[in-house]
């Protein structure tokens, strides 16, 4: 039975609007070409997985399309429209979120208060002089993250003495703050624990289905379990695209990437 | 769920904390025992320097930035309280009342900080010094130079509060109290601001201002407003710095007392907004006193040797000297109460040599 939220997902998909697209998108570093004519779409409500080896440019790819590196040349498009002038906050408000391979988060402020100035920071009152109160909306939303990333027991602890699973979790809540539409997930599951993937897999299953996603990650179980789709990187540039089996079968990318074995990618 | 921790406790403040009871009630009966030298040339300088110092602790503490043009942005109000109201040096003095002339410098001020910080905000550590500083010496070579608005050399005399409700507020009682007023209203504004969403998003950019703009911040427009908001402090305390000497000239804003408030900030510790208080006392008690230990020549080889002993000791200042004090008592006295309990209930202490 199709629900609103799954027609309005339809509408989206159907009018062609892709939730990203990138057009020949290049960006350099002097010499070093680390994305080369990078052409690439998303829909709305897609969920992507990009692959390549160490030095491919998936970090960098996160970082033209949120404007941390804009491209040095390309267009890129949010939602339909042109972004690609624009500074990283504004894109945010557009509803880009991610996620970092190292985790940014505050150390001196508590878990809550993360979580709060990610749900205001696309909001509004942003320069309240009024400190939050528990009948603040994005207060409120702080509190239902908190319990969607299953960490309430850690509420009121300074970030700094978090685990390093709790931290990523923190990294997905900050990531889901607002009212994100494409989030880029950089090595979400980096560093974590057998237990900590399967509840990581859990919570990006889980997400509600208008929320698309693009996931960099080394942990083949993990990427091609949560991804519809695989794009694959190699020296700058898409080497490869299709569905999770298509690119595990695929025997040039097990040639470069996956190793004859199909071992666990590393690169 | 109720968001708890986030918000203050059921406990009163009182409660909370009985060693600010006691300096708010010290403070407020300091005059009844203090002469008129100490209420109004330490108490009183006291206060206004620290709140000054309050401004740019609140910047560099909560933001990250250490402006040094603190004291130029107070000193601007000091001016425009010279030339908008009235002065005693026949240049300018426009005559306007104290109800327009003080908010207009203090507003002024906040607007002069504003334009400091969209200059200085883009740059960081170092950087942001250096260009304040050069903000800081033009002003002073501006004022010093400028005679048709700013009477250069000699600058303005005769600058007084006003007399309002019969009382004369230079007098020292008066002034003292309106100085801890001032200061009090401040810290207790900084003290409020630092957990609220904007003083939580300064703290969040100091610490991470990639993460908050992938948040959907815009870092530079918030650090302006931290300029602005520090501004409207530094500008009122310059207003009662110009009623306290009564003139204000460009030796007011050279780069010596510009250094000052750094130094005052430092040595109390950046890291409170107590801190600039407890620095700004030091300090003027060792700019009165030190004459008696040395040649008045000498007064910055002392305070510079001072700055020098509680950097290298204590690298949060006089606040961080006193919490390793406090937690260093607190752990003996845990000591001491642990001890105490297991020869209560029949152990003996660990290491003792009794039980082995």
């Amino acid at each position: 039975m199709s629900t609103p939220r799954t027609d309005a997902l339809s509408r989206l998909q159907g009018t062609g609007r892709f939730a990203l697209e990138l057009e020949a998108v290049s960006r350099h570093f002097g010499a070093l070409v680390a994305l080369a004519d990078i052409n690439l779409t998303v829909q709305a409500g897609e969920r992507r997985a990009v692959l390549g080896s160490n030095g491919a440019g998936k970090t960098t790819l996160f970082n033209a399309i949120t404007g941390d590196f804009p491209p040095t040349t390309g267009r890129v498009r949010l939602f339909g429209e042109d972004v690609t002038e624009l500074p990283v906050h504004e894109r945010i408000r557009r509803g880009l979120r991610r996620t970092y391979q190292i985790s940014l988060l505050f150390d001196g402020l508590s878990v809550i208060e993360n979580i709060y100035l990610a749900c205001r920071g696309v909001g509004r009152r942003r320069f309240s002089l009024r400190r939050p109160t528990p009948s603040d909306s994005a207060m409120q939303l702080a509190e239902t993250l908190l319990e969607a990333v299953h960490l309430d027991a850690a509420r009121g602890l300074q970030v700094a003495t978090l685990s390093h699973g709790q931290q990523r979790q923190l990294e997905i809540a900050l990531a889901l703050a607002g009212a994100p539409r494409l989030i880029l997930f950089d090595e979400p599951a980096a560093g974590l624990s057998p237990a900590e993937r399967a509840e990581l897999v859990e919570i990006l299953q889980a997400l509600p289905e208008h929320i698309g996603y693009i996931i960099i990650e080394h942990d083949m179980d993990v990427a091609l379990r949560v991804a519809e789709r695989v794009t694959m990187l190699h020296n700058g540039r898409i080497f490869k695209e299709g569905t999770p089996e298509e690119i595990e079968n695929d025997p040039e990318v097990q040639e470069l990437y996956l190793g004859q074995g199909q071992e666990a990618g590393h690169g | 769920m109720a968001a708890r921790s986030l918000f203050s406790g059921s406990a009163s403040f009182a409660e909370r904390h009985p060693a600010a009871i006691a300096v708010i009630v010290l403070l407020l009966v300091y005059p009844s025992f203090a002469s008129d030298f100490f209420v109004f040339q330490i108490g009183a300088y006291s206060l206004i320097l620290g709140t000054i110092s309050l401004s740019l602790m609140m910047l560099a503490g909560y933001g990250g930035m250490v402006s040094l043009a603190q004291m130029t942005v107070a000193g601007f109000a000091g001016y425009l309280v010279a030339i908008l109201g009235d002065n005693s040096v026949g240049v300018m003095g426009l005559g306007w009342p104290w109800w327009v002339t003080v908010p207009t410098a203090v507003l002024a001020a906040a607007l002069l900080n504003t334009f400091i910080g969209a200059i200085s905000v883009r740059t960081e550590g170092i950087y942001t010094i250096m260009i304040t500083l050069a903000i800081a010496v033009a002003f002073f070579y501006f004022v010093r130079q400028n005679y048709v608005i700013f009477n250069g050399f000699t600058g303005f005399a005769g600058v007084a509060p006003p007399v309002l409700f019969g009382v004369d507020w230079r007098d020292p009682l008066p002034f003292y109290y309106l100085s801890l007023a001032v200061a009090g209203g401040f810290l207790w504004a900084v003290l409020h601001g630092a957990r609220s969403t904007f003083g939580l998003s300064l703290q969040a950019i100091r610490d991470n201002p990639r993460r908050m703009r992938a948040l959907g911040y815009d870092v530079t427009l918030h650090r302006i407003a931290a300029y602005f908001l520090s501004g409207l402090i530094a500008g009122t305390a310059g207003v009662l710095l110009v009623w306290f000497n009564g003139r204000i000239s460009p030796g007011s804003v050279g780069v010596d007392i510009v250094i000052d408030i750094l130094v005052i900030a430092v040595v109390g510790g950046l890291r409170h907004p107590i801190g600039p208080f407890l620095g700004a006392i030091a300090f003027v008690l060792l700019e009165n006193f030190a004459i008696d230990l040395i040649d008045r020549e000498r007064f910055n080889t002392v305070i510079g040797t001072a700055f020098l002993l509680i950097v290298l000791f204590s690298p949060d200042g006089l606040l961080g000297l006193w919490n390793r004090i406090t937690s260093k008592v607190r752990l003996g006295r845990r000591a001491q109460l642990g001890a105490r309990n297991e020869k209560r209930d029949g152990r003996h202490p660990a290491g003792s040599l009794e039980g082995t």
